[in-house]
């Protein structure tokens, strides 16, 4: 079996992997707490004035003050949690996409039912595509008359990434929605046709991790999967190397 | 009034039991209806089951009488298991929870509970039902149309659903439910507006109408925008206009021929603007229930009644500005997440205020267990972990890992079923005697509670465990993935438990018939409850209901007075 996976959370394998379960620890211990206090309280009252241990039932249009307590303190952790927590994460993760220069920049295109990866090569520079061009050796529509595309590299199914270096990757569709998901990285992100959407992440960890598509996209959703292998820099350039068309 | 010439004479039996101008065979109708669609829409989840806990294999017993649409040799095939998932989606919200929780109770005892003869336009009340029929004929024809029926969840995101077979049977069958829903709407405001007895001013006003009242606005208000959606949708089916298809698509390595310009992202707008108000109504009308039973069993007013009836209107308001937190990660802008975890966030402070208000209910009651009550001091725990489990998908940082797995899978099912359908079963216990004159068997009533109760967590627990997991939801087929290897015992645990669920149904379903003809007969008022449905014989008169409209004198839940002999004092008396 996997030793990335079990009962829990699978291993945290990108920079804020950390991050992300934080707060789903902090927020999982305030939900727990929360159940407990209502659930002592409750099993309290319903031993405490059952109908034989409480005699005639008390007659009170009152709602004093403190009883509003419990919605103030979820009111102020709430707002806390926004302001502190979340919104901070939110902007790390979504907003502050890394700086081209220091990081692996590719795209992915997903279709029914597989995930392309699409590196610019040793250029740096992204092939022009012509739709007109698809067939199955060539599920992009490279032109091989655009210069910039001769050293691309196109990898189905398979994402190779070096280690402690940023990714910045840009999503699309050919035909329906997909969603990438990389649970070990905690990424997930929608693949919208007609939508160019950047993401990023950073591995922080060498292996073999699983893509799944986690949106709803036709009978074979279920086995869309893919591989992403993280390498020592040095074993990923030399995947690239291998993989460039000389 | 329209019906008053109806109270003299004998009516035909079409007229009494089909075409019944009547509410409470109007209610009757959608009872029997929706729990009949209740208990289709749980047995396609049992197929889907199998195929979860044993993928692949023949399912047993019924596999070969399957349409091969859904399972060709018995063995369940990926688009069965896509049209299974959507239609138990659509069937459970749209043609059972709503129809019961709206249909069959709000029709009623909202009359009923503010002392009316009947709802305010009762042949608009007829044509809601027949057309709420019409959909659901519509709905399980799907199955039989070539292609089978619907395949693309009960959120029908597009372009999947546009591209795939069985989605315009979908798209027509939920034009007729949204009708029926405007036209059921339209009514139960005009009713609550205009037909209170005399002195029932909106401060006496039990919470379940209360809760009737914000649920009809919502769907009043909501409700259109899904109608124009699904319009525009079938538009791009059957007229190939491009509403929801963006340029340039290619699918399985051709182009589709459509002009393209549309945006896909607008149908999950115009879809949550719907469907996140929707959540409240199905909720709204089981804590409007509970709210009733908890004062009967507690035999003390409510704590907080107006705290209550406040909440039910903020979260009316509120849930209008929440729908893209089903959107986090959909590829919309970005910052706008931040606007919507917020009012996510505090949509949640009204839903603790109800649970603080009904658990302090309890201190310094006299609490009388009884059969419905037991439903109701459950729904209290059962909705907490539905509503806290909510919390981790409202906030961004959490919902990207949760989003779209078996975690939110978990979370509505414990809001829906343990929450607001246990709240409905315990409604029927409740009214029953109100319905039918009878009373239903106490003791096979707490064997379908406890196995119920039991079952339901088995399913829906190990739901949290697969979605912390990252179990992704939708899988025809969980262990392709290696990450769902460790978990996928579980399925097998929740298919047995569903299993068992169904057979514990039995009892509830037996019970529920013979006590219709061979019950126990009760008085007019057996639960010693305070509102005015109680103030009419059992079962109500037809077309009129009271033998006199009764004037009310106090609030909804008086007992216990001090100084009265009786702890019960009904509101029709002064």
């Amino acid at each position: 079996m996997n030793q990335n996976y079990g009962w829990g959370l699978p291993v945290q394998a990108s920079s804020y992997a950390g991050k992300l379960d934080g707060s789903l620890f902090l927020l999982h211990g305030v939900m727990i707490l929360i159940f407990v206090l209502w659930a002592f309280y409750m099993i309290f009252c319903l031993i405490r004035y059952r109908q034989k241990n409480s005699g005639r039932a008390l007659y009170s249009h009152k709602t004093p003050l403190s009883s509003y307590i419990p919605d103030a303190l979820m009111l102020i952790f709430e707002i806390w949690l926004i302001f502190f927590v979340g919104i901070p994460i939110w902007a790390h993760i979504r907003e502050e996409l890394p700086k081209e220069e220091t990081s692996v920049a590719l795209h992915i295109v997903a279709e029914q039912f597989a995930w392309t990866m699409h590196y610019p090569g040793l250029d740096g520079k992204f092939g022009k595509q012509n739709p007109s061009l698809i067939n199955a050796d060539n599920p992009l529509g490279l032109d091989e008359n655009d210069p910039d595309s001769l050293d691309d590299i196109v990898s189905v199914n398979e994402l190779h990434l070096p280690l402690g270096k940023p990714a910045r990757i840009l999503l699309s569709s050919k035909d329906v929605i997909h969603s990438f998901f990389v649970p070990e990285f905690r990424m997930k992100q929608d693949v919208v046709p007609g939508m160019n959407i950047p993401i990023w992440f950073e591995p922080t960890k060498l292996g073999a991790f699983e893509i799944g598509c986690a949106q709803l996209c036709g009978t074979g959703h279920y086995r869309m999967r893919g591989d992403v292998i993280v390498q020592s820099p040095e074993e990923f350039e030399n995947w690239t190397k291998s993989k460039t068309k000389s | 009034m329209q019906t008053e010439h109806l109270e003299s004479h004998p009516e035909t039996f079409i007229r009494k039991w089909i075409f019944s101008l009547d509410h409470k065979t109007i209610g009757l109708q959608y009872m029997f209806t929706s729990l009949i669609f209740l208990l289709f829409g749980f047995s396609l989840v049992l197929l889907m089951r199998w195929q979860l806990a044993y993928p692949g294999s023949a399912l047993p017993l019924i596999g070969y009488y399957l349409p091969d649409s859904i399972a060709a040799g018995g063995v369940m095939h990926p688009a069965g298991y896509n049209a299974l998932g959507a239609m138990h989606g659509t069937i459970m919200i749209f043609l059972g929870v709503v129809p019961l929780g709206v249909g069959a109770f709000g029709n009623y005892f909202l009359p009923l509970q503010i002392g009316a003869k009947d709802m305010a336009f009762p042949r608009i009340n007829m044509t809601s039902y027949w057309v709420y029929f019409i959909g659901g004929v519509l709905m399980l024809a799907s199955f039989f149309v070539p292609g089978g029926a619907a395949q693309s969840g009960w959120t029908s995101y597009v372009p999947l659903s546009i591209l795939s077979p069985g989605q315009t049977m979908w798209l027509l069958a939920m034009t007729f439910l949204i009708t029926s829903s405007l036209l059921g709407s339209i009514n139960f405001i005009v009713t609550t507006l205009n037909l209170r007895a005399p002195g029932l001013t909106w401060s006496r006003l039990p919470l379940f109408v209360w809760a009737q009242f914000v649920t009809a606005l919502l769907l009043l208000f909501a409700f259109p925008v899904l109608q124009a959606g699904a319009i525009l949708q079938l538009l791009d089916r059957i007229a190939k206009t491009s509403f929801f298809i963006p340029s340039g698509l290619i699918v399985g390595g051709a182009p589709v021929e459509y002009a393209g310009g549309g945006s896909a992202l607008l149908w999950q707008h115009l879809f949550w603007f719907l469907a996140h108000p929707e959540v409240y109504v199905l909720l709204l009308p089981a804590m409007g229930i509970v709210a009733e039973i908890l004062a009967n069993g507690t035999r003390k007013p409510i704590f907080g009644y107006k705290e209550i009836a406040g909440s039910f209107c903020f979260i009316g308001v509120l849930s209008f500005m929440v729908w893209a937190h089903h959107m986090f990660v959909s590829g919309m802008k970005t910052s706008l997440s931040y606007l919507f975890m917020t009012t996510t966030m505090i949509i949640s402070v009204p839903s603790v205020a109800i649970i603080t208000c009904f658990l302090l209910s309890l201190k310094g009651a006299s609490i009388q267990f009884k059969l419905p009550m037991l439903f109701a001091l459950a729904f209290l725990p059962m909705f907490g972990i539905g509503g806290l489990t909510g919390l981790p998908l409202g906030f961004t940082p959490t919902d990207v890992y949760l989003h779209d797995t078996y975690y939110v899978i978990g979370h509505f099912h414990y809001v829906v079923v343990t929450g607001s359908l246990i709240a409905l079963m315990g409604g029927i216990y409740y009214w029953f005697p109100k319905m039918f004159g009878r009373k239903m068997n106490e003791f096979w009533g707490k064997i379908h509670f406890w196995t119920t109760i039991v079952f339901m967590n088995g399913i829906f627990f190990p739901m949290f465990i697969q979605g912390l997991a990252g179990v992704q939801r939708r899988l025809y087929d969980p262990t392709v993935q290696a990450h769902n290897l460790v978990v996928q015992p579980t399925n097998v645990l929740m298919t047995y438990s569903a299993i068992l669920l169904m057979i514990a149904q039995i009892p509830f379903i037996v019970n529920f018939f013979v006590s219709i003809f061979k019950g126990e007969k009760t008085e007019d008022n057996p639960w010693q409850a305070t509102t005015l449905e109680w103030a009419c014989p059992s079962p109500p008169l037809p077309h009129k209901n009271f033998e006199k409209i009764p004037t009310v004198y106090k609030g909804p839940y008086e007992y216990n007075v001090p100084g009265e002999a009786k702890d019960f004092s009904p509101q029709h008396l002064p």
